[in-house]
């Protein structure tokens, strides 16, 4: 299987790509951001077909669109909570304008496939120095804000009071979301991105209350569940993005096994 | 030593006058409760102390020296707390996320951050209850654990901000005597906001009474009367006692108390 350069490619790719996810994903569902993050992903469909007709490569089309979004939404901050209506219109808004983008460019019907679904399969080996860049850079980014962020989290009351700027918070981790969401499209496409990160980081929240086990954890579940997928995928001739979306459901279904047990054999939390 | 002291002290919220030319001083191991109808100006005093408000005229000391430059000697317990109860995270990551939680970097404590972590939790006798997620902490072990929070950087000044809201009567007395445990232990001084008197009595030393701008400072006996009362509400009150336990009747009729207990 490895003898082929794509596949080889793919699960480099795949392995970037679910690190960042699994890393990022867990402060998005601490948040309780996760429908920020699959907003984020359709705001960037308008950009990729945009740059497509702009004759840019879609990738920088859909990462300047999740930036912004991500940067507009971290400034409105709280003014968004209970506005579910006003993204979820937005966010079909900018569908809709990469449909119209798409039949302005007729011959990219293929390429939309893969920008909705994904396509781990596809991706080349210039794509992929692109992305380890950007992943390295968003890990250290992360790394940099992860004390101030963790803080304003889990106490926004207190790290407001010891000096934390909340709202400057809340941008620069959506912009790092941003960059995130933009290189899961890469394998796990817009309508998907919540597999990647939210599935793993849920999945691992529900199984250990240790902050630091949790965000191992949750790059362990989307790293196995992307190289599983993709082997699943050269075994099967489905597509990659079926069997880790699949996975990811199955591994966070799992964490609810326990709670079929009879009481006295659960262990504890 | 006065722990805090404020002199002359004006303090507005938007164009609203919170306190107008409030002098009073705490001594240095005191435990000050701190009371007033909603508005006030509890929480907008605790901020002012904290450095996080600046007074409009006047001053604010805390151990001598202008807040703000003192904040590490002040612990801070807030009153709202939006996150915390639905975590299912484990209570030692939430007090390790208070240790130098606004400097950037990367969360790493250090042998030092895990000692003083793990001396907060001993503090408040929290080891334990800190293994387990605060999402299945009754009301008060999760005051516990944030009072853990609030002495880290070992503070000598504690600004508590009801602590005790939508505790159970049982739950409040027991975290009222750890809070009194801890002072003593630790020789601190201590503010607390609260609505009720009673779960306090026997605790503090003085009292803090705020209403209307102005604000009284002394001992129960000292300000919990009719006169200084209905002074500070502008309204005739009366103060009765029963058993040990003292009941605030504005002449209306309605127990000032129980009429504010929950709308904060």
């Amino acid at each position: 299987m490895l003898e082929y350069d794509f596949m080889q490619t793919a699960f480099e790719a795949g392995t970037v790509v679910a690190i960042v996810a699994g890393a990022v994903g867990y402060f998005l569902v601490l948040r309780n951001l996760a429908f920020a993050g699959h907003a984020l992903s359709h705001v960037g469909f308008a950009g990729a077909t945009g740059a497509v007709l702009l004759g840019v490569a879609p990738f920088w089309g859909l990462l300047a669109f999740t930036v912004a979004g991500g940067v507009g939404m971290g400034l409105l901050g709280d003014q968004l909570r209970g506005r579910d209506v006003a993204v979820g219109i937005i966010l079909s808004m900018s569908l809709g304008l990469g449909v119209l983008f798409l039949h302005l460019y007729t011959t990219y019907a293929t390429q939309a496939s893969s920008l909705l679904f994904g396509n781990v399969l596809g991706v080349s080996p210039e794509n992929l120095r692109d992305m380890l860049v950007l992943g390295v850079l968003t890990l250290a980014f992360l790394t940099a804000m992860a004390r101030p962020l963790i803080f304003a989290t889990l106490d926004p009351e207190l790290a407001e009071a010891k000096g934390v700027s909340l709202r400057l918070i809340a941008v620069l981790f959506l912009i790092v979301v941003a960059v995130a969401v933009a290189e899961a499209v890469q394998v796990i496409g817009i309508l998907l991105v919540f597999a990647l990160m939210v599935g793993p980081a849920a999945a691992a929240l529900r199984c250990t209350t240790r902050l630091k086990s949790g965000i191992a954890l949750s790059v362990i579940f989307a790293v196995a569940e992307t190289w599983a997928g993709i082997v699943l995928a050269y075994v099967t001739d489905w597509p990659p993005s079926f069997w880790i979306t699949l996975l990811s459901s199955v591994v966070y279904g799992l964490t609810f096994a326990p709670l079929l047990l009879p009481r006295g054999a659960r262990g504890e939390a | 030593m006065t722990a805090v002291e404020l002199e002359n002290l004006t303090l507005t919220r938007g164009r609203r006058t919170i306190l107008s030319n409030v002098t009073a001083a705490i001594g240095d191991g005191e435990f000050i409760g701190v009371f007033g109808p909603n508005g006030a100006g509890k929480t907008t005093l605790l901020h002012a102390i904290l450095g996080l408000l600046a007074p409009v005229s006047g001053a604010i000391r805390v151990f001598g020296k202008p807040p703000g430059n003192g904040t590490a000697l002040a612990g801070y317990l807030p009153q709202k707390r939006s996150a915390i109860g639905d975590l299912r995270l484990r209570g030692w990551d939430l007090v390790a996320s208070a240790y130098e939680g606004h400097r950037w970097g990367p969360p790493i404590l250090g042998s030092r951050g895990r000692r003083e972590v793990a001396w907060a939790l001993a503090t408040v006798e929290a080891m334990e209850l800190a293994e387990r997620p605060l999402s299945q902490l009754s009301g008060g072990e999760l005051q516990r654990i944030l009072l853990a929070q609030a002495l880290l950087g070992k503070p000598k000044l504690l600004l508590l901000d009801e602590p005790l809201i939508s505790l159970d009567p049982r739950y409040q007395q027991a975290v009222v005597e750890l809070i009194k445990r801890v002072q003593s232990a630790l020789g601190i001084t201590v503010l607390l906001t609260a609505h009720e008197l009673n779960p306090l009595l026997g605790f503090m030393d003085r009292v803090l009474y705020l209403g209307h701008g102005r604000a009284a400072l002394g001992t129960t006996e000292e300000v919990i009367t009719s006169e200084v009362l209905s002074r500070l509400y502008d309204a005739p009150i009366e103060v009765l006692r029963l058993n040990g336990r003292i009941v605030v009747v504005a002449a209306h009729g309605a127990v000032e108390a129980e009429a504010h207990r929950h709308d904060a």
